[in-house]
């Protein structure tokens, strides 16, 4: 379902002194449907920006991404946006919403944004933020006033909304409290079982032990730090 | 699938001057995207060259019309261009002022734009009247009011009901939440993002406020100098830019 053939990665910063960075390089890995694999690595291994390049927010510098039969490093916008609408799901480490959109919409997006019914949107969103614990007085607020934890919560009951074939998770059971951890474990799992593709990032130990069948230690794609201020290609044609 | 907008080096220069150079690019239905850059890049200008406003000096507008398939809106007559303007175009204003009629009723302005379709029917173009001031949450009491006794954040979602009555395909904004309060701006991007869902609209928005194109356009242009320097995905284009010019914007934006 999610396939990335010899994936490279440079951040070159014009501003200050064309420094290269060389982030990941020669990245090949394949997951399943019905399969959880976990990215491991020391914080700056470059384990978020592999996730963000699958979603196709960071632009690979070479290599192809592919979920389903698309490929992110060659697409259009267009056609990546699509992907996420209805393949990828992506549940971030942060909630960024519309400003003053009640939370019982904002779980249900993803859902009106797939054509399905307003009212079998909203039943599904209440049944997520049931399940994750927001106390329904909560449902006709904006989540950006909610604590940290609630937001990662309606975070995720919103990325759980559309059964996506293919998921990511960027530490999704960081910030919860044990009976929380427990909810969205067992999202995982339900996702797992339903077929989904999961790439996940996971502190959480026994959390990754799991849900997850496998490591990936994506410091084996880390290459050295590079001062070189050659010229790299671009992600689209217009900027070269 | 057939672009709804094809554009083909519009270049349109001031004198010496240039205004923009060359830019290209397809927009398909339900695509909406933002055009960013400094003041001075080149953005607006690109924008009354396609909404036919201003005459690119090289270059072509194809838009694929309902009756007659794609046709180039640059070479076709003032007329048809003009028709296009209240069908299936629709230009929202930075300045409400601009896009209203002060002298004329709330309920006027938008059924306006209805009788130069062809609606003829009092009753029900006051009806539709009040059904869009209430889509664009004006209270249907305001309806015999001039939008000179509105408020800016009024006045701009009385310009956007206006424009939608006749069921455009393709909007044309130029800077829709400048000079608005922070607060009012987050109603009118909340508004926009579900009528732009709803009906399926196409839109190109020129604005200088990253925030605005992050939560309203799916793809971004950077312009400077007249010139396309960087286009994507939006997230990526802001999240991950490739041109120095883009790196600069991006890191220029002051954290809230």
């Amino acid at each position: 379902m999610i396939d990335l053939s010899n994936v490279s990665k440079t951040f070159t910063l014009h501003n200050q002194g064309s420094a290269v960075i060389e982030v990941l390089s020669d990245v090949s890995l394949t997951v399943a449907s019905g399969e959880c694999v976990a990215l491991t690595g020391a914080s700056g291994a470059g384990k978020s920006t592999l996730m963000r390049m699958i979603y196709g927010n960071y632009c690979a510098q070479s290599g192809a991404i592919r979920v389903g039969r698309v490929d992110l490093v060659q697409s259009e916008p267009r056609e990546i946006i699509r992907l996420r609408r209805e393949v990828l799901g992506y549940v971030s480490q942060f909630l960024r919403v519309v400003p003053r959109v009640p939370t019982l919409d904002v779980v249900a997006e993803p859902l009106r944004a797939v054509g399905v019914g307003s009212d079998e949107a909203r039943t599904r969103a209440k049944e997520l933020l049931t399940q994750l614990n927001i106390p329904e007085r909560l449902w006709s607020l904006s989540p950006t006033t909610f604590s940290g934890g609630e937001q990662q919560r309606v975070n995720i009951a919103r990325g759980f909304a559309h059964p996506y074939p293919a998921m990511l998770l960027d530490e999704p059971t960081a910030s919860l409290d044990a009976a929380n951890r427990e909810v969205v474990l067992s999202l995982i799992e339900a996702a797992k079982a339903r077929g989904a593709a999961i790439i996940g990032i996971f502190h959480d130990e026994a959390a990754r032990a799991r849900v997850c069948d496998r490591e990936i230690d994506v410091s084996r794609f880390t290459p050295g730090m590079s001062s070189s201020s050659e010229a790299v290609g671009h992600c689209n044609e217009s900027a070269a | 699938m057939t672009p709804l907008l094809s554009v083909q080096g519009i270049t349109k220069r001031y004198g010496a001057h240039i205004g923009c150079a060359d830019v290209s690019f397809d927009l398909y239905p339900g695509e909406v995207m933002g055009i960013v850059g400094e003041s001075g890049s080149g953005k607006s200008t690109l924008l009354n060259c396609m909404a036919g406003h201003l005459r690119p000096d090289a270059g072509s507008v194809v838009f694929d019309t309902r009756g007659h398939g794609p046709r180039d809106t640059v070479t076709m007559s003032e007329p048809e261009r003009r028709m296009l303007g209240r069908t299936d175009w629709a230009f929202v204003h930075q300045h409400a002022r601009d896009g209203l009629r002060m002298g004329v009723s709330a309920g006027g302005n938008v059924g306006e734009r209805l009788m130069a379709v062809g609606a003829r029917h009092y009753g029900d173009i006051r009806d539709k009247a009040v059904d869009w001031l209430e889509r664009v949450e004006i209270d249907a009491s305001r309806v015999d009011d001039r939008p000179t006794t509105f408020s800016g954040g009024m006045q701009q979602r009385l310009q956007i009901a206006r424009n939608l009555v006749t069921g455009p395909r393709l909007v044309f904004m130029d800077e829709p939440t400048g000079g608005l309060d922070v607060s009012v701006q987050a109603r009118l991007l909340d508004l926009l993002r579900g009528l732009v869902r709803d009906m399926g609209l196409s839109a190109i928005i020129v604005t200088h406020d990253l925030a605005v194109v992050r939560l309203l356009a799916d793809r971004l242009m950077v312009m400077k100098d007249g010139h396309v320097v960087e286009n994507g995905l939006t997230d990526q284009v802001l999240d991950d830019p490739q041109h120095a010019y883009t790196q600069l914007l991006v890191s220029s934006v002051l954290q809230v």
